[in-house]
């Protein structure tokens, strides 16, 4: 079942179109990724679905509520965890809950132990009386998941869940988003510009760039799709080596990367023995070699033709005040 | 309406009584100011000779109540400003509920708040030796407060709508709100002075002024009477209200 499907969604700031025609549906139960450059109209998307934006035109539904008609319904259905935190600091962690559960018109006695509930997930249950001001940005983070989940949303969504934090808060998080879905059957539908978090989250990945979507596949479908292996070498002599494989049509592309070369190849394992042979024939002397399965990145290089690093520094030319509103 | 607007209403209202509990720097500031205003001009002022001014201090304490409450219900208004910098108020808007409860919610806070104050601010003028009408001066005077009270919040809802940033607001309260204030009749009286009385009739904050000072002390003439002033008052607040909640319920984030 399509707890979301959008048909055609389309939002423009005066003459930039920041998402362009995106149509696709989200699973019930999965955790599904917007995978992109900041910019890239990520977080627009997620605005217009959680019916803070009014999309310029095409609609969109969630758990068969229209976004824009039934407005109220939607937004009992979703919990959503912002780019930037939407925490009152001068509360604390348990007063930002009990408002929030309030607001969705959830009863005494079940939001004194949905509280309990939400702040066991994410281990914030001795921080109940802290202020939020004085939580780590870790934290706050956590607390706002839990809050997403105070009133049982059908879908939660999370826009950049990560950003900013450190490894090992990530990877807890990430352990945390992992639980939910699990334990609650929350569906997931996720914003991210990091490769390993697509990777390690999501069931399905959207690739999008400048607010179109590319492609739309599971993480395993869309590495095979890149239909190739990288092996990675280094030898004694680069540039003569190069020169020679340039001539061997079966590679797909060869880039140096100082004193390494990586080539995309079909079949990998068995290209090893051949590469060998060719630069034992040129006295070139082989150092190191392996072959590995593409990763997301290779897989959006294909895709975009850029890394999402090139895309950063080259930041695409949007109009300052609505550089927050993206990404 | 149904039961989680009023939840919404009360959480927003809540959350604005103990934000303003916590902050002891604006509770020590909102009362502090004032007192000094009061203290200061008041026993400065007292030897000069207004006409129509029996006792300065009488005149002075309905401006200083104003004042108070002004400033603290534009403090509201505008804070929603913050929310939006500090991101809360998506939090909010994405919540089942109509922007209109957040508004009531919030401008009841705000106005709550600002009552507080004018009502502490009332209790030392009175202790200073402030002489009342009496028991249905009072209570008009409340009436008045309130109404102000909304005013200002209304007026502040616009602001924040219409500006991105605080600088903005300063420039509002140096380049408007002062000048208004100080030819509303707050600490001086504006009769004595043709141009100042003709500007008087074009500045709302003089009939707020006028009307609470009519209904609240006595020994002092004021130009209107309580209940004229009263009628501008709740135009001026229906209007201001109107504003805000419309721009505010137009706003995107």
């Amino acid at each position: 079942m399509d707890i979301i499907k959008t048909d055609n969604l389309t939002k423009k700031f005066n003459d930039l179109t920041a998402v362009d025609n995106i149509s696709f549906s989200v699973k019930k139960g999965e955790i599904f990724g917007f995978l992109g450059p900041n910019g890239a109209g990520k977080t627009t998307t997620i605005k217009m679905l959680t019916t803070l934006l009014h999309p310029t035109n095409g609609s969109a539904k969630i758990s068969d509520f229209n976004i824009v008609k039934d407005r109220d319904k939607v937004r009992k259905n979703i919990g959503v965890v912002f780019q930037e935190p939407a925490l009152d600091t001068e509360l604390t962690g348990g007063e930002n809950l009990d408002y929030h559960a309030r607001m969705y018109g959830i009863g005494r006695n079940k939001r004194k132990t949905r509280i309990e509930d939400v702040l066991h997930l994410v281990d914030l249950e001795d921080k109940r009386d802290v202020f939020v001001k004085n939580y780590s940005g870790g934290m706050k983070r956590r607390l706002e998941i839990a809050r997403g989940l105070m009133h049982y949303p059908n879908v939660l969504f999370l826009d950049e869940p990560t950003l900013g934090l450190d490894a090992q808060t990530r990877r807890a998080i990430w352990e945390y988003i992992k639980k939910m879905n699990k334990e609650e059957g929350t569906t997931i539908f996720l914003t991210t510009h990091y490769m390993d978090e697509a990777d390690y989250l999501c069931d399905r990945v959207g690739i999008i760039d400048h607010g179109k979507i590319l492609v739309i596949d599971s993480i395993e479908n869309l590495k095979n799709s890149v239909g190739n292996d990288v092996i990675t070498l280094s030898c004694s002599d680069l540039d003569g080596l190069i020169k020679r494989l340039e001539k061997e049509d079966w590679i797909e592309n060869i880039e140096r990367h100082e004193s390494l070369l990586t080539l995309g190849v079909e079949k990998g394992d068995e290209k090893i023995p051949v590469i060998i042979e060719i630069s034992q024939s040129q006295n070139i002397q082989i150092k190191s070699i392996s072959v590995r399965k593409p990763t997301l990145d290779d897989v959006f290089l294909h895709f975009t033709g850029r890394t999402i690093r090139n895309q950063e520094t080259a930041d695409i030319k949007i109009p300052p005040r609505f550089r927050s509103r993206m990404g | 309406m149904k039961a989680a607007e009023f939840q919404a209403i009360y959480v927003m209202w809540l959350r604005q009584m103990k934000r303003f509990i916590r902050s002891k720097s604006r509770l020590v500031s909102t009362i502090v100011q004032p007192l000094f205003f009061l203290l200061i001009l008041g026993s400065g002022f007292r030897v000069a000779t207004f006409e129509g001014v029996n006792d300065y201090l009488s005149f002075l304490a309905p401006g200083i109540v104003t004042m108070a409450i002004l400033f603290s219900s534009m403090f509201t208004g505008i804070s929603v400003l913050w929310d939006k910098q500090f991101g809360f108020l998506q939090e909010v808007l994405v919540a089942p509920i109509s922007r209109f409860s957040i508004i009531i919610g919030r401008t009841l806070g705000g106005a709550t708040v600002a009552l507080i104050q004018g009502v502490i601010i009332l209790l030392i003028a009175l202790g200073l030796g402030v002489e009342i009408s009496g028991v249905f001066g009072l209570l008009l005077t409340l009436v008045f407060m309130i109404l102000i009270a909304f005013t200002a919040v209304g007026f502040g809802l616009v602001i924040a709508s219409k500006m991105e940033d605080f600088q903005g607001f300063q420039l509002i309260m140096s380049l408007l709100i002062m000048p208004l204030l100080f030819l509303s009749s707050a600490f001086f009286p504006v009769t004595a002075n043709p141009t100042m009385k003709t500007i008087a009739i074009f500045n709302p904050l003089f009939y707020m002024v006028d009307g609470l000072r009519g209904s609240l002390v006595v020994n002092v003439a004021t130009v209107n009477h309580p209940l004229l002033d009263l009628l501008v008052v709740v135009v001026m607040c229906i209007i201001m209200m109107g504003a805000g909640s419309y721009l505010f319920s137009k706003s995107e984030v």
